[in-house]
């Protein structure tokens, strides 16, 4: 394991669901002044800050909330990936001797079936959005359908998924879907994309998440048990992957981004698949995470099948997935999920994820991935 | 029907175009990579080149993938004028020459009735919109249904 010059110090979260009265800005205060008291300092104390949000406003606006104190607050838009993109900037900000330590940030609100994107905002033409091919869902049941037909997966894993992240979320005060589901009703509740239903979809949802993120050698300042951020790693995508609102691709499939940035973050971390205590990846719907989890090589393709089949992925299982219920249980608030997953792992990592904390978890990978194919991944540990 | 449907504007221009009677998608060739893509483009997703082509694609291909759009989209950016909203398949047909083209799926009784690796052939069909004009639009069929070539 390579030596970490950083550790997160401070830990914020507002509850994922929807609020109605409160704006996303106002859960990113919520969250920020969170994280500033649970690493016992105040705003004054951070040097610099990143805040990330998808569509509920500038998060620089948050300094006339906080205290104008000056500080540099950048701003940062990477679609599901902008947690990852926050915490990169910030990681950078800091390993490059700038500053010491700053405040990382991420929130959105969306409204209930918000995600209507234009096809112009994405470089492409009226008539792709005319046609009704503007849809993520689409691109989901397409991309499952295919690794399916591949690896031979079923739609039962797909329903033990999405059982999993309502079970799981049941059990994380700060998730929304606290209702267990059994894989029948999933099965059952109606289609959206072949063959994914509706419940094994992330909804659009609100919520913050803040970070205190400062240098190793500053770790003994704070009381909680430090987590090192070992690594940090976004890439965008390359000629070959396939990914959502693309009217072409190669029929010669070449790596993600999600196999590049988690490659790129093993790497500089020193740690890799089967030396995490738990994961979290991107679950924007049950197969996102079935293939997600072999993109990101910590199974084989088509090795999920028996994964799903002997609960390797539950809390307590060889490799839990997911332990906060993911998107499917908090809803997908663009611009907080990636720091959501680190908020969670760091949970772990200290022990203090309550009912369902995962034993003695030491070390700790998160994956985000969005559009126009994004990936950013992070290695924590103990 | 051909007759019919070339007459009607496109959806948009340079999408689509007839050769001999037949409709082709016309995409873009790197003339230095060799790399097909679709719609046309100034340049090469792959090799970063600007020396690029129009070239027409092949008619026919496989189903590579496919899903079924259930629930109305939002409008806009959808533009479909039906009035009761009915599900349609959408898929990726793979062609000869390294790409899948992405497309409405059109033909089969059922929209849940395309498998994987179907034999498909392009088609252009009117394409009603809800501001109450019809347009040409581009679809794929499956061969058995497709029409006949002339």
């Amino acid at each position: 394991m390579s030596e970490s010059k950083l550790v997160i110090a401070g830990l914020g979260i507002h509850p994922f669901g929807r609020h109605e009265g409160l704006s996303g800005l106002d859960m990113a205060v919520t969250a920020a002044r969170a994280a500033l008291a649970d690493a016992g300092l105040g705003w004054g104390d951070m040097q610099f800050a990143v805040g990330g949000s998808d569509a509920a406003g500038k998060p620089d606006t948050m300094v006339a909330r906080l205290g104008l104190t000056g500080v540099p607050f950048t701003n940062v838009i990477n679609g599901c990936a902008t947690g990852g993109a926050a915490l990169l900037a910030a990681r950078d900000a800091i390993v490059s001797g700038t500053h010491d330590i700053g405040l990382v940030v991420g929130f959105d609100k969306h409204p209930r079936g918000a995600f209507d994107p234009r096809p112009q905002d994405w470089g492409l033409g009226a008539w792709y959005g005319d046609l009704g091919l503007m849809l993520t869902t689409q691109y989901f049941g397409v991309k499952i359908q295919r690794y399916m037909h591949e690896h031979g997966i079923s739609a039962a894993s797909l329903a033990k998924v999405a059982a999993k992240a309502f079970r799981n979320g049941e059990r994380n005060p700060a998730a929304w879907r606290r209702k267990p589901l059994s894989e029948a009703e999933i099965l059952a509740s109606p289609l959206v994309a072949d063959p994914l239903t509706q419940y094994m979809f992330c909804s659009p949802s609100a919520g913050a998440v803040a970070l205190v993120l400062c240098r190793a050698e500053d770790a003994s300042r704070f009381a909680a048990p430090p987590v090192y951020l070992r690594s940090v790693a976004m890439r965008s995508r390359r000629y070959g992957s396939f990914e959502v609102f693309s009217p072409s691709l190669p029929t010669d499939r070449g790596p993600s981004p999600t196999q590049e940035a988690s490659r790129a973050a093993y790497e500089e971390a020193g740690l890799g698949p089967g030396d995490f205590d738990l994961v979290q990846v991107q679950d924007t719907e049950s197969g996102a995470e079935l293939m997600h989890l072999a993109e990101c090589g910590l199974c084989q393709h088509g090795e999920q099948e028996q994964l799903m089949a002997t609960g390797a992925t539950e809390i307590g299982g060889r490799l839990p997935v997911n332990t906060d219920g993911g998107c499917i249980a908090s809803g997908e608030p663009i611009g907080a999920s990636g720091l959501r997953q680190v908020h969670e792992t760091v949970l772990q990592l200290r022990g203090q994820a309550g009912d369902r904390q995962v034993p003695g978890a030491r070390t700790g990978f998160t994956h985000v991935y969005g559009a126009p194919g994004i990936s950013a991944c992070a290695v924590l540990s103990r | 029907m051909t007759a019919d449907v070339a007459a009607l504007p496109p959806i948009a221009e340079g999408l689509f175009g007839w050769q001999d009677g037949q409709p082709h998608l016309i995409g873009s060739r790197c003339r230095t990579c060799g790399t097909l893509s679709f719609p046309q483009q100034g340049s090469c997703p792959r090799c970063s080149g600007e020396d690029v082509a129009a070239a027409l694609l092949p008619r026919e291909g496989s189903l590579w993938s496919w899903t079924v759009q259930r629930f109305a989209p939002k409008s806009p950016p959808y533009a479909g004028g039906d009035k009761e909203f009915r599900p349609f398949a959408v898929g990726y047909v793979a062609l000869e020459g390294g790409i899948a083209v992405e497309s409405r799926l059109t033909g089969a009784p059922r929209p849940e009735d395309y498998r994987i690796g179907m034999p498909m052939r392009l088609v252009i069909e009117p394409f009603a919109r809800n501001d109450g004009t019809t347009v040409a639009a581009y679809a794929f069929a499956p061969l058995t249904t497709a029409e006949a070539p002339a």
